[in-house]
Protein backbone atom coordinates (compact mmCIF):
# COMPACT_ATOMS: atom_id res chain seq x y z
CA UNK A 1 0.00 0.00 0.00
CA UNK A 2 1.83 3.16 -1.27
CA UNK A 3 1.71 5.93 1.78
CA UNK A 4 2.46 8.84 -1.05
CA UNK A 5 0.75 10.33 -4.40
CA UNK A 6 3.15 9.38 -7.25
CA UNK A 7 3.89 13.11 -7.20
CA UNK A 8 4.87 12.96 -3.55
CA UNK A 9 7.12 9.83 -3.93
CA UNK A 10 9.26 12.27 -6.60
CA UNK A 11 8.95 15.55 -4.77
CA UNK A 12 10.38 13.05 -1.57
CA UNK A 13 13.11 11.95 -3.51
CA UNK A 14 13.98 15.27 -5.06
CA UNK A 15 14.26 17.11 -1.97
CA UNK A 16 16.30 14.32 -0.75
CA UNK A 17 17.22 11.29 -2.88
CA UNK A 18 18.48 8.63 -0.40
CA UNK A 19 15.43 9.77 2.26
CA UNK A 20 12.79 9.28 -0.74
CA UNK A 21 14.17 6.39 -2.46
CA UNK A 22 12.69 3.83 -0.39
CA UNK A 23 9.01 5.05 -0.69
CA UNK A 24 9.86 4.62 -4.57
CA UNK A 25 11.00 1.31 -4.35
CA UNK A 26 7.53 0.48 -2.77
CA UNK A 27 5.42 2.23 -4.80
CA UNK A 28 6.92 0.70 -7.90
CA UNK A 29 7.42 -3.29 -6.78
CA UNK A 30 4.58 -4.86 -8.11
CA UNK A 31 4.92 -3.43 -11.37
CA UNK A 32 8.50 -4.04 -11.66
CA UNK A 33 8.59 -7.37 -10.30
CA UNK A 34 5.54 -8.23 -12.48
CA UNK A 35 7.55 -7.21 -15.55
CA UNK A 36 10.62 -9.01 -14.98
CA UNK A 37 8.37 -12.25 -13.40
CA UNK A 38 6.41 -12.99 -16.61
CA UNK A 39 9.38 -11.86 -18.93
CA UNK A 40 11.44 -13.99 -17.63
CA UNK A 41 9.27 -16.90 -16.03
CA UNK A 42 11.82 -17.43 -13.23
CA UNK A 43 11.18 -16.13 -9.81
CA UNK A 44 14.97 -16.14 -9.51
CA UNK A 45 15.16 -14.43 -12.36
CA UNK A 46 12.88 -12.13 -11.51
CA UNK A 47 14.11 -11.32 -8.12
CA UNK A 48 17.70 -10.07 -9.97
CA UNK A 49 16.10 -8.25 -12.32
CA UNK A 50 14.18 -6.38 -10.34
CA UNK A 51 16.53 -5.65 -7.85
CA UNK A 52 18.59 -4.58 -10.55
CA UNK A 53 16.78 -2.40 -12.03
CA UNK A 54 16.32 -0.47 -8.75
CA UNK A 55 19.99 -0.17 -8.16
CA UNK A 56 20.59 1.21 -12.01
CA UNK A 57 17.81 3.65 -11.42
CA UNK A 58 19.30 5.13 -7.46
CA UNK A 59 22.37 5.16 -9.74
CA UNK A 60 21.07 7.22 -12.44
CA UNK A 61 18.58 9.17 -9.94
CA UNK A 62 21.88 10.52 -8.26
CA UNK A 63 22.93 12.56 -11.74
CA UNK A 64 19.46 13.95 -12.06
CA UNK A 65 18.75 17.92 -10.87
CA UNK A 66 15.60 18.16 -8.70
CA UNK A 67 13.57 19.97 -11.91
CA UNK A 68 14.27 16.40 -14.28
CA UNK A 69 13.54 14.33 -11.56
CA UNK A 70 10.06 15.93 -11.12
CA UNK A 71 9.20 15.28 -14.45
CA UNK A 72 10.28 11.85 -14.13
CA UNK A 73 7.78 9.22 -16.23
CA UNK A 74 8.70 6.92 -13.53
CA UNK A 75 6.96 3.40 -14.26
CA UNK A 76 7.71 3.71 -18.62
CA UNK A 77 11.30 4.86 -16.87
CA UNK A 78 12.01 1.95 -14.62
CA UNK A 79 10.65 -0.88 -16.99
CA UNK A 80 12.48 0.18 -20.12
CA UNK A 81 15.68 -0.90 -17.53
CA UNK A 82 13.67 -4.35 -16.56
CA UNK A 83 12.99 -4.80 -20.25
CA UNK A 84 16.78 -3.65 -21.27
CA UNK A 85 18.11 -5.85 -18.72
CA UNK A 86 16.45 -8.91 -19.37
CA UNK A 87 16.89 -8.22 -22.99
CA UNK A 88 20.63 -8.29 -22.03
CA UNK A 89 20.25 -11.85 -20.18
CA UNK A 90 18.97 -13.66 -23.25
CA UNK A 91 21.57 -12.57 -25.30
CA UNK A 92 24.21 -13.51 -22.46
CA UNK A 93 22.19 -16.97 -22.29
CA UNK A 94 22.35 -17.49 -26.54
CA UNK A 95 26.16 -17.22 -26.07
CA UNK A 96 26.29 -19.54 -24.00
CA UNK A 97 23.82 -22.68 -25.51
CA UNK A 98 24.95 -24.82 -23.35
CA UNK A 99 22.84 -23.22 -20.50
CA UNK A 100 19.85 -22.70 -22.55
CA UNK A 101 17.41 -25.05 -21.04
CA UNK A 102 18.06 -24.42 -17.22
CA UNK A 103 16.49 -20.86 -16.38
CA UNK A 104 13.24 -20.98 -18.24
CA UNK A 105 12.04 -24.20 -17.99
CA UNK A 106 12.90 -24.52 -14.10
CA UNK A 107 10.35 -25.58 -11.66
CA UNK A 108 10.48 -22.21 -9.68
CA UNK A 109 6.99 -21.40 -10.61
CA UNK A 110 5.91 -24.67 -10.04
CA UNK A 111 7.09 -24.67 -6.52
CA UNK A 112 4.88 -25.15 -3.34
CA UNK A 113 4.30 -22.68 -0.29
CA UNK A 114 3.10 -19.03 -0.15
CA UNK A 115 2.86 -18.58 -3.75
CA UNK A 116 0.84 -15.20 -5.49
CA UNK A 117 -2.56 -16.07 -5.66
CA UNK A 118 -2.39 -15.73 -9.23
CA UNK A 119 -0.57 -18.75 -8.97
CA UNK A 120 -3.19 -20.51 -7.36
CA UNK A 121 -5.12 -20.98 -10.76
CA UNK A 122 -4.73 -23.69 -13.14
CA UNK A 123 -5.64 -21.45 -16.02
CA UNK A 124 -3.30 -18.58 -14.74
CA UNK A 125 -0.36 -21.23 -14.90
CA UNK A 126 -1.40 -22.36 -18.24
CA UNK A 127 -1.32 -18.81 -19.34
CA UNK A 128 2.13 -18.13 -17.82
CA UNK A 129 3.59 -21.13 -19.72
CA UNK A 130 2.03 -19.86 -23.13
CA UNK A 131 3.65 -16.41 -22.45
CA UNK A 132 6.94 -18.11 -22.22
CA UNK A 133 6.68 -19.25 -25.36
CA UNK A 134 6.12 -15.62 -26.87
CA UNK A 135 8.65 -14.62 -28.68
CA UNK A 136 10.13 -11.41 -27.05
CA UNK A 137 8.73 -8.70 -29.47
CA UNK A 138 5.19 -9.73 -28.86
CA UNK A 139 5.92 -11.10 -25.18
CA UNK A 140 7.32 -7.38 -24.05
CA UNK A 141 4.24 -5.28 -25.30
CA UNK A 142 1.62 -8.11 -23.88
CA UNK A 143 3.05 -7.90 -20.78
CA UNK A 144 3.43 -4.05 -20.53
CA UNK A 145 -0.17 -3.46 -21.64
CA UNK A 146 -1.80 -6.76 -20.20
CA UNK A 147 0.00 -7.78 -16.54
CA UNK A 148 1.43 -4.46 -15.74
CA UNK A 149 -0.92 -2.10 -17.19
CA UNK A 150 0.75 0.61 -19.21
CA UNK A 151 -0.71 2.82 -21.47
CA UNK A 152 0.05 2.65 -25.36
CA UNK A 153 1.94 5.72 -24.85
CA UNK A 154 4.03 4.60 -22.15
CA UNK A 155 4.82 1.51 -23.88
CA UNK A 156 6.04 3.06 -27.34
CA UNK A 157 8.43 4.95 -24.53
CA UNK A 158 9.82 2.21 -23.63
CA UNK A 159 9.81 0.45 -26.80
CA UNK A 160 11.20 3.29 -28.85
CA UNK A 161 8.61 2.94 -31.27
CA UNK A 162 5.84 5.01 -32.46
CA UNK A 163 2.65 4.59 -30.58
CA UNK A 164 0.81 2.73 -33.95
CA UNK A 165 3.42 0.02 -33.46
CA UNK A 166 2.86 -0.59 -29.87
CA UNK A 167 -0.69 -0.82 -30.52
CA UNK A 168 -0.28 -3.42 -32.86
CA UNK A 169 2.76 -5.85 -31.46
CA UNK A 170 -0.05 -5.55 -28.28
CA UNK A 171 -2.99 -6.79 -30.32
CA UNK A 172 -0.33 -9.40 -32.37
CA UNK A 173 0.71 -10.76 -29.33
CA UNK A 174 -2.38 -11.21 -28.09
CA UNK A 175 -3.78 -12.87 -31.00
CA UNK A 176 -0.30 -15.69 -31.12
CA UNK A 177 -1.21 -16.35 -27.11
CA UNK A 178 -5.02 -17.10 -28.55
CA UNK A 179 -3.49 -19.37 -31.14
CA UNK A 180 -1.17 -20.65 -28.78
CA UNK A 181 -3.94 -21.77 -26.44
CA UNK A 182 -6.09 -23.33 -28.87
CA UNK A 183 -2.74 -25.16 -30.74
CA UNK A 184 -2.74 -28.77 -29.71
CA UNK A 185 0.97 -29.27 -28.80
CA UNK A 186 2.07 -28.79 -25.21
CA UNK A 187 4.96 -27.42 -24.24
CA UNK A 188 6.28 -30.83 -22.85
CA UNK A 189 6.29 -31.85 -27.04
CA UNK A 190 8.56 -29.06 -27.80
CA UNK A 191 10.63 -29.24 -24.63
CA UNK A 192 13.81 -30.70 -26.68
CA UNK A 193 14.09 -27.68 -29.44
CA UNK A 194 16.58 -24.99 -28.20
CA UNK A 195 13.81 -22.38 -28.31
CA UNK A 196 15.92 -19.52 -27.05
CA UNK A 197 18.56 -19.67 -28.94
CA UNK A 198 17.16 -18.93 -32.43
CA UNK A 199 13.83 -18.67 -31.25
CA UNK A 200 12.57 -17.94 -34.88
CA UNK A 201 14.07 -20.00 -36.96
CA UNK A 202 13.03 -23.49 -35.57
CA UNK A 203 9.53 -22.07 -35.12
CA UNK A 204 7.81 -22.98 -38.46
CA UNK A 205 4.79 -21.57 -37.52
CA UNK A 206 3.89 -17.96 -39.38
CA UNK A 207 4.63 -15.26 -38.12
CA UNK A 208 2.56 -11.65 -38.47
CA UNK A 209 1.40 -12.26 -41.83
CA UNK A 210 -2.29 -11.46 -40.48
CA UNK B 1 -2.75 -39.16 -22.39
CA UNK B 2 -1.31 -36.24 -20.34
CA UNK B 3 -0.29 -34.26 -23.32
CA UNK B 4 -4.28 -34.65 -24.47
CA UNK B 5 -5.72 -33.34 -21.14
CA UNK B 6 -3.38 -30.56 -21.06
CA UNK B 7 -4.60 -29.61 -24.78
CA UNK B 8 -8.23 -29.31 -24.00
CA UNK B 9 -7.25 -27.32 -20.86
CA UNK B 10 -5.60 -25.14 -23.19
CA UNK B 11 -8.36 -25.08 -25.77
CA UNK B 12 -10.79 -24.03 -22.66
CA UNK B 13 -8.11 -21.17 -21.67
CA UNK B 14 -9.78 -17.40 -21.70
CA UNK B 15 -7.00 -15.37 -23.03
CA UNK B 16 -7.56 -12.15 -21.91
CA UNK B 17 -7.05 -8.53 -20.33
CA UNK B 18 -8.64 -10.38 -17.06
CA UNK B 19 -6.81 -13.32 -17.51
CA UNK B 20 -3.35 -11.62 -17.79
CA UNK B 21 -3.94 -9.02 -15.13
CA UNK B 22 -4.34 -12.02 -12.63
CA UNK B 23 -0.76 -12.18 -13.48
CA UNK B 24 -0.08 -9.55 -11.62
CA UNK B 25 2.35 -10.11 -8.64
CA UNK B 26 3.78 -8.21 -5.48
CA UNK B 27 7.65 -8.82 -5.07
CA UNK B 28 8.26 -10.91 -2.20
CA UNK B 29 8.48 -9.71 1.55
CA UNK B 30 11.49 -7.95 2.17
CA UNK B 31 12.30 -6.72 -1.60
CA UNK B 32 12.53 -3.14 -0.70
CA UNK B 33 14.63 -3.89 2.42
CA UNK B 34 16.91 -5.72 0.16
CA UNK B 35 16.90 -3.01 -2.30
CA UNK B 36 17.61 -0.61 0.20
CA UNK B 37 20.29 -3.06 2.07
CA UNK B 38 22.42 -3.49 -1.09
CA UNK B 39 22.64 0.57 -2.11
CA UNK B 40 23.66 0.57 2.02
CA UNK B 41 20.35 2.88 2.34
CA UNK B 42 17.87 3.41 5.03
CA UNK B 43 14.22 3.35 4.43
CA UNK B 44 12.85 6.43 5.76
CA UNK B 45 10.26 6.60 8.55
CA UNK B 46 7.24 9.39 7.83
CA UNK B 47 7.08 12.29 10.33
CA UNK B 48 3.72 13.40 10.84
CA UNK B 49 2.29 16.03 13.68
CA UNK B 50 -0.85 15.23 15.66
CA UNK B 51 -2.01 17.32 19.18
CA UNK B 52 -2.37 15.85 22.20
CA UNK B 53 -3.17 16.50 25.99
CA UNK B 54 0.65 16.48 26.18
CA UNK B 55 0.46 19.09 23.34
CA UNK B 56 1.65 18.77 19.96
CA UNK B 57 3.40 15.41 19.40
CA UNK B 58 6.02 14.56 16.47
CA UNK B 59 5.15 10.91 15.61
CA UNK B 60 7.52 8.69 13.47
CA UNK B 61 6.08 5.72 11.20
CA UNK B 62 6.71 3.03 8.65
CA UNK B 63 5.06 0.02 7.38
CA UNK B 64 5.74 -1.77 10.77
CA UNK B 65 3.72 0.67 13.25
CA UNK B 66 4.53 4.29 14.83
CA UNK B 67 8.36 3.97 15.85
CA UNK B 68 8.78 6.91 17.56
CA UNK B 69 6.91 10.04 19.88
CA UNK B 70 8.32 12.86 21.13
CA UNK B 71 6.53 16.26 22.16
CA UNK B 72 7.15 18.79 19.20
CA UNK B 73 8.24 21.48 22.54
CA UNK B 74 11.64 19.21 23.11
CA UNK B 75 12.83 20.34 19.60
CA UNK B 76 11.68 23.88 20.12
CA UNK B 77 9.03 22.46 17.45
CA UNK B 78 11.45 21.93 14.43
CA UNK B 79 11.29 19.24 12.17
CA UNK B 80 14.49 19.38 11.48
CA UNK B 81 15.80 18.69 14.99
CA UNK B 82 13.73 16.15 15.25
CA UNK B 83 14.43 14.13 12.40
CA UNK B 84 18.38 14.67 13.18
CA UNK B 85 17.52 13.13 16.56
CA UNK B 86 15.32 10.11 14.59
CA UNK B 87 18.20 9.40 12.54
CA UNK B 88 20.71 9.17 15.16
CA UNK B 89 18.28 6.71 17.43
CA UNK B 90 17.07 4.67 14.47
CA UNK B 91 19.50 4.95 11.74
CA UNK B 92 16.56 6.08 9.45
CA UNK B 93 16.01 9.58 7.92
CA UNK B 94 12.88 10.57 8.30
CA UNK B 95 10.35 12.79 5.58
CA UNK B 96 7.23 14.36 5.75
CA UNK B 97 4.28 12.10 6.02
CA UNK B 98 0.66 13.43 4.64
CA UNK B 99 -1.16 11.98 7.23
CA UNK B 100 -1.19 10.40 10.65
CA UNK B 101 -1.22 6.56 10.59
CA UNK B 102 -4.94 4.80 10.94
CA UNK B 103 -6.51 4.95 14.27
CA UNK B 104 -3.86 7.72 16.03
CA UNK B 105 -6.02 10.52 15.63
CA UNK B 106 -8.96 8.48 17.87
CA UNK B 107 -6.72 6.99 20.05
CA UNK B 108 -5.24 10.35 21.39
CA UNK B 109 -8.66 11.38 21.97
CA UNK B 110 -9.51 8.18 24.02
CA UNK B 111 -6.27 7.54 25.44
CA UNK B 112 -6.72 3.73 24.46
CA UNK B 113 -3.94 2.99 22.06
CA UNK B 114 -4.06 -0.69 21.76
CA UNK B 115 -5.17 -1.10 18.92
CA UNK B 116 -2.39 0.89 16.65
CA UNK B 117 0.65 -1.01 15.17
CA UNK B 118 4.56 0.07 16.83
CA UNK B 119 7.72 -1.15 15.46
CA UNK B 120 9.68 -1.70 18.31
CA UNK B 121 12.44 -3.47 16.26
CA UNK B 122 14.90 -2.05 17.70
CA UNK B 123 14.40 -3.21 21.67
CA UNK B 124 15.29 -5.98 23.53
CA UNK B 125 12.51 -9.01 24.03
CA UNK B 126 12.47 -7.85 27.82
CA UNK B 127 11.70 -4.20 26.64
CA UNK B 128 9.07 -5.34 24.11
CA UNK B 129 7.37 -7.27 26.87
CA UNK B 130 7.32 -4.33 29.41
CA UNK B 131 5.95 -2.01 27.16
CA UNK B 132 3.26 -4.66 25.54
CA UNK B 133 2.06 -4.95 29.18
CA UNK B 134 1.96 -1.59 29.91
CA UNK B 135 -0.07 -1.09 26.89
CA UNK B 136 -3.15 -2.61 28.97
CA UNK B 137 -3.06 0.03 30.94
CA UNK B 138 -6.13 1.23 30.86
CA UNK B 139 -6.55 4.92 31.09
CA UNK B 140 -7.24 7.50 34.02
CA UNK B 141 -5.26 4.24 36.15
CA UNK B 142 -2.28 3.45 37.53
CA UNK B 143 -0.32 0.08 38.04
CA UNK B 144 2.93 0.03 40.35
CA UNK B 145 6.36 -1.07 38.20
CA UNK B 146 6.33 -4.49 40.57
CA UNK B 147 2.75 -5.28 38.65
CA UNK B 148 4.20 -5.16 35.37
CA UNK B 149 7.43 -7.15 36.54
CA UNK B 150 5.19 -9.72 38.31
CA UNK B 151 2.68 -9.86 35.05
CA UNK B 152 5.40 -10.35 32.33
CA UNK B 153 6.58 -13.41 34.54
CA UNK B 154 10.12 -11.28 35.76
CA UNK B 155 8.91 -10.53 39.45
CA UNK B 156 12.58 -9.80 40.57
CA UNK B 157 13.26 -7.19 37.65
CA UNK B 158 11.71 -4.60 38.77
CA UNK B 159 14.25 -1.64 38.49
CA UNK B 160 14.76 -2.94 34.84
CA UNK B 161 10.95 -2.62 34.13
CA UNK B 162 11.84 1.20 35.46
CA UNK B 163 14.72 1.42 32.86
CA UNK B 164 12.79 -0.12 29.95
CA UNK B 165 9.95 2.21 30.07
CA UNK B 166 12.62 5.19 30.78
CA UNK B 167 13.36 3.96 26.87
CA UNK B 168 10.08 4.35 25.70
CA UNK B 169 10.29 5.19 21.95
CA UNK B 170 6.27 5.83 21.69
CA UNK B 171 5.55 7.77 25.26
CA UNK B 172 2.49 9.17 25.40
CA UNK B 173 0.43 6.50 23.21
CA UNK B 174 2.41 3.27 25.49
CA UNK B 175 1.18 4.70 28.33
CA UNK B 176 4.70 4.06 30.90
CA UNK B 177 3.33 7.65 32.56
CA UNK B 178 0.80 5.19 33.84
CA UNK B 179 3.43 2.85 35.70
CA UNK B 180 4.05 4.37 39.43
CA UNK B 181 6.35 3.65 42.01
CA UNK B 182 5.13 0.34 44.46
CA UNK B 183 4.58 2.56 47.21
CA UNK B 184 2.11 4.20 45.08
CA UNK B 185 3.98 7.36 44.68
CA UNK B 186 4.09 8.67 40.71
CA UNK B 187 7.50 8.52 40.15
CA UNK B 188 9.86 9.58 37.54
CA UNK B 189 9.12 9.79 33.89
CA UNK B 190 11.94 10.17 30.80
CA UNK B 191 9.79 13.43 29.73
CA UNK B 192 10.00 14.90 33.09
CA UNK B 193 7.49 14.42 36.25
CA UNK B 194 5.32 17.52 35.78
CA UNK B 195 4.58 16.08 32.43
CA UNK B 196 3.47 12.69 33.63
CA UNK B 197 1.17 14.61 36.06
CA UNK B 198 -0.36 16.69 33.19
CA UNK B 199 -0.94 13.26 31.54
CA UNK B 200 -2.52 11.16 34.25
CA UNK B 201 -4.52 14.52 35.27
CA UNK B 202 -5.75 15.17 31.62
CA UNK B 203 -7.06 10.99 31.96
CA UNK B 204 -9.19 12.41 34.92
CA UNK B 205 -6.66 10.64 37.22
CA UNK B 206 -7.11 12.04 41.43
CA UNK B 207 -3.51 12.69 41.49
CA UNK B 208 -4.11 14.12 45.42
CA UNK B 209 -6.05 11.18 46.70
CA UNK B 210 -3.44 8.81 45.15
CA UNK B 211 -0.74 10.85 46.77
CA UNK B 212 -2.39 10.80 50.42
CA UNK B 213 -3.52 7.58 50.47
CA UNK B 214 0.51 6.61 49.59
CA UNK B 215 1.39 9.15 51.95
CA UNK B 216 -0.77 7.35 54.76
CA UNK B 217 1.14 4.01 53.63
CA UNK B 218 -2.45 2.46 51.76
CA UNK B 219 -1.50 0.47 48.86
CA UNK B 220 -4.73 -1.22 48.38
CA UNK B 221 -8.29 -0.44 49.04
CA UNK B 222 -11.19 -2.71 49.27
CA UNK B 223 -14.69 -2.79 49.48
CA UNK B 224 -16.72 -4.39 52.28
CA UNK B 225 -19.74 -4.93 50.41
CA UNK B 226 -18.48 -6.97 48.37
CA UNK B 227 -15.13 -7.99 49.59
CA UNK B 228 -13.22 -7.15 46.94
CA UNK B 229 -9.99 -5.29 46.78
CA UNK B 230 -7.73 -3.45 44.16
CA UNK B 231 -5.20 -0.66 43.34
CA UNK B 232 -6.48 3.00 44.72
CA UNK B 233 -6.73 4.14 40.52
CA UNK B 234 -8.58 1.16 39.32
CA UNK B 235 -12.53 1.64 37.88
CA UNK B 236 -13.89 -0.47 40.65
CA UNK B 237 -12.00 1.06 43.60
CA UNK B 238 -13.17 4.72 42.20
CA UNK B 239 -16.71 3.68 42.62
CA UNK B 240 -16.42 2.31 46.20
CA UNK B 241 -18.93 4.89 48.93
CA UNK B 242 -16.16 6.32 51.21
CA UNK B 243 -18.44 4.53 54.12
CA UNK B 244 -17.24 1.10 52.95
CA UNK B 245 -13.46 1.66 52.15
CA UNK B 246 -11.41 -0.66 53.42
CA UNK B 247 -7.64 0.37 53.27
CA UNK B 248 -4.64 -1.86 53.40
CA UNK B 249 -1.23 -1.48 53.47
CA UNK B 250 -0.02 -5.14 52.26
CA UNK B 251 -1.53 -7.62 50.05
CA UNK B 252 -1.16 -10.06 52.81
CA UNK B 253 -3.37 -8.11 55.12
CA UNK B 254 -6.21 -7.83 52.42
CA UNK B 255 -5.80 -11.66 51.43
CA UNK B 256 -5.90 -12.26 55.58
CA UNK B 257 -8.86 -10.02 56.07
CA UNK B 258 -10.76 -12.21 53.63
CA UNK B 259 -10.65 -10.03 50.86
CA UNK B 260 -10.29 -11.45 47.31
CA UNK B 261 -8.34 -9.60 44.63
CA UNK B 262 -9.91 -7.95 41.81
CA UNK B 263 -9.79 -9.26 38.40
CA UNK B 264 -9.94 -5.85 36.80
CA UNK B 265 -6.65 -4.10 38.15
CA UNK B 266 -5.51 -7.70 39.49
CA UNK B 267 -3.66 -6.35 42.81
CA UNK B 268 -2.22 -9.60 43.29
CA UNK B 269 -1.42 -12.36 40.79
CA UNK B 270 -4.21 -14.40 40.57
CA UNK B 271 -2.81 -17.94 41.31
CA UNK B 272 -1.20 -16.16 44.63
CA UNK B 273 -4.88 -15.47 45.79
CA UNK B 274 -6.57 -19.02 45.11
Amino acid sequence: MALHSEAAVLDGMADDLDAGFGAFVRSHSTAVYSTALRLSGSRTEADELAQETFIRAYKALRRFDAERMLLLESRPWLLTITVNLWRNTLRRASRRPQQTDAPHLDVADRRPGPEAAAEDSADSQLLVGLLRELPEHHRVPVVLRHVVGLSYAEIASVLECPVGTAKANVARGLDRLRALASAGDTPATRKSTPRKSAPRKSTPRKRESS
Amino acid sequence: MIADTASTRRLSLAVDAAALRRLRVDAPDGFVDTVMDSLGLHDADHLVTVHSPAGDLFVAFNDDGISAVMPAALFDGDPGQFAAHHRQETGRPLVAGIRPPAGLTAALRSGRATNLRYDLSGLTPFERAVLTKTLEIPSGEVRPYGWVAREIGRPKAVRAVGSALGRNPVPVLIPCHRVVRSDGQIGNYGLGVPMKRALLSAEGVDLERLERLADAGVRYVGSDTTGVFCVPSCVHARQIRAAHEVHFRTDAAALGAGYRPCTHCTPVAVRDAS
